[in-house]
């Protein structure tokens, strides 16, 4: 391999990544969390000039930031469910798959139709995908959101997998070879617009009056039932809509991969966004944005630094080359030093003020 | 029937065990009730009968004329009777404020769809909200710590946040449970004072659960006596003092 060669790539990479972060960055601060629909909308129109821009963006960039958007609307979602109403769900990657299939499904169904410039097909697909994921979390939710802490988590652990062994063998969608996705229809204004609306949701819940019941539940189911909340309607509703935008998250990423195996949405998927919200600090929107981001770009950066030895002058001094081949095993070991002294979460800000 | 609150011969038995065995009361408009004795006798099990916890075995409990036994909690509570714990039970990780503001969805006219449209009735509702909790809460003195988390608050401070919170669901009977409880005589003092103004500038009915005799004689008109699921006393605090077997039942034979 040419020296020289990845050293140029390796820096204008890193420049140009910093610059598609700072845009997606610049999207929520305008959102900045305000929870107006001025604030929204003005976060949809920005995510549609950076789209209008994207092939100017390094494509790798552009595809990490569809993976960056997606875990977003993951964790933000989950955050509903695990941080704010204090439900422990396992399971949130099978809402992510129904949602995936569901859409994919009916653009490779109904694709060539290309009403609206394809996006209009797209938004109907994306739409399903929720509306599917969320049916299916109602389905789920009402009989085992009676359950209390571990027994819930281990419900929604079970449910996760057997929407991956239905996959696996349902030989409509590919069963275990998977299902190739005939459009690439993810892009910045889908994914960072689908962000804003997430984060818009999810924010201007917790944040009004009949939000704080969300909250409340997470501190004193019992409490909370003697105040006239009827707490199963409360859970029921948060994981529903959590799993409404797991659901959208999946659709993204189908039209993101263009390829879809029931093995993605296992288990340790599921526990990746977990760890998004443990690590943003449970029921904190910014943090879980901020933990979703890094957590994403973690693993892509220690893949950069295994390109480190190759850099002319590095390599003699530093014998560096085991970053590449022990990149996961550094990652584990972060998020257990993480974990260890940060448990209430990276970013425990302030609770703003009502 | 006019008394807002009736227990009709309420029982429950968990297995072989008859927590409360026939139990009638009866609690009159704007009336303070107090319902005492010994470890066990059943108090809290009366209360969580009232207030939805447990449905009675048999018997009835109404409330306004109508039946509530076997009411969710959130029902009853809806109905207009609130409650305190006797381990005080706030939202921690909700500022005094919020703890108060949530159960104002109670009052609520719009749901989830006006919560995420944010319009302009959403916007003066949640106005008058915050008006009519910081009227609650500046009643209680407690307006000052409005953004402070409700785990951050001293202990009588929390008890009173306590009451508070069960007061804004604007109920028509408050049901206190051992408000007393870890209290030192002038903080037993300041409660004795604060219920007696709650009945007054709320004109409610309470019914007080306790434990400290000379509370509860200080302040109910009317006061019930449990003792192994069993009323075996009702009167004036004066009649319930000498009744021999409340002595009995206080200090064994």
């Amino acid at each position: 391999m040419n020296t020289s060669q990845p050293r140029a790539r390796w820096s204008d990479k890193l420049a140009q990544g910093c610059r598609s972060i700072r845009i997606a960055f610049l999207g929520l601060a305008a959102l900045g969390l305000q929870y107006t629909k001025t604030s929204l909308l003005i976060a949809i129109a920005l995510s549609f000039l950076v789209s209008l821009v994207a092939d100017r963006i390094n494509p790798y960039w552009l595809y990490i930031s569809y993976d960056i958007a997606i875990s977003i609307i993951m964790a933000v979602s989950l955050n509903l469910i695990n941080g704010y109403t204090g439900q422990f769900s396992l399971g949130h990657a099978g809402f992510m798959a129904v949602g995936g299939y569901a859409a994919a499904m009916i653009t490779n169904q109904f694709g060539h139709l290309n009403f609206f410039a394809a996006d209009g097909i797209f938004a109907v697909a994306l739409l399903a995908g929720g509306l599917a994921a969320a049916a299916t979390g109602l389905l789920v939710g009402l009989p085992t959101l009676r359950l209390r802490g571990d027994y819930l988590a281990i419900v929604t652990l079970g449910f996760g997998e057997i929407i991956r062994v239905i996959f696996q063998n349902m030989n409509s969608v590919g069963g275990a070879r998977g299902l190739s996705v005939a459009h690439g229809w993810t892009n910045f204004f889908w994914s960072f617009g689908l962000v804003a609306v997430t984060v818009y949701v999810v924010a201007s819940l917790v944040n009004s009056t009949y939000g704080c019941g969300f909250i409340a539940v997470h501190d004193d189911e019992i409490a909370a039932e003697a105040m006239g909340i009827n707490t199963t309607k409360y859970k029921v509703t948060a994981f529903v809509i959590g799993a409404f935008f797991a659901g959208i998250a999946g659709g993204l990423y189908a039209h993101a991969k263009q390829f879809l195996t029931p093995g993605g949405f296992g288990f340790m998927q599921s526990i990746t966004f977990v760890v998004m919200v443990i690590l943003g600090g449970m029921g904190n929107t910014i943090g879980v944005i901020l933990a979703a981001i890094l957590l994403t770009l973690l693993p892509e950066g220690l893949r950069y630094l295994a390109g480190i030895e190759h850099v002319p002058g590095i390599a003699q001094a530093f014998p560096l080359g085991w970053i590449g081949d022990t990149r996961m095993i550094i990652y584990s070991l972060l998020l257990i030093v993480l974990m260890l002294t940060r448990p209430q979460g990276l970013f425990r800000l302030r609770k703003r003020k009502t | 029937m006019d008394a807002l609150l009736q227990l009709d011969k309420a029982t429950i038995r968990f297995g072989g065990l008859t927590a409360v065995s026939e139990l009638d009361l009866q609690i009159g408009r704007n009336e303070l009730v107090g319902l005492i004795g010994p470890n066990g006798a059943g108090k809290t099990t009366a209360f969580n009968l009232i207030t939805g916890v447990y449905a009675p075995t048999s018997g009835g409990i109404f409330f306004d004329g109508r039946s509530i036994a076997g009411s969710k909690p959130y029902r009853i509570t809806a109905r207009g009777i609130a409650r305190t714990f006797q381990n005080i039970r706030l939202f921690p990780s909700l500022t005094v404020f919020d703890n108060v503001r949530a159960v104002f969805h109670l009052h609520l006219r719009g749901d989830v769809r006006q919560a995420l449209w944010r319009g302009k009735g959403y916007h003066a509702e949640e106005k008058s909200i915050a008006g009519r909790v910081m009227t609650l809460l500046d009643i209680f003195q407690l307006g000052k710590f409005r953004d402070e988390p409700a785990k951050s608050l001293s202990y009588g401070d929390q008890r009173r946040l306590e009451i508070v919170r069960a007061l804004a669901a604007t109920p028509r009977l408050l049901l206190l449970d051992e408000p007393a409880a870890g209290m030192n005589s002038t903080e037993k003092v300041e409660l004795t004072r604060l219920i007696r103004f709650i009945r007054e500038q709320f004109q409610i009915s309470i019914l007080l659960v306790e434990h400290d005799m000379q509370l509860v004689m200080g302040i109910c008109e009317r006061i019930a006596v449990l003792d192994y699921g069993v009323k075996i006393a009702e009167g004036t605090p004066e009649e319930v003092r000498r009744n021999p077997k409340v002595i009995e039942a206080y200090l064994g034979d």
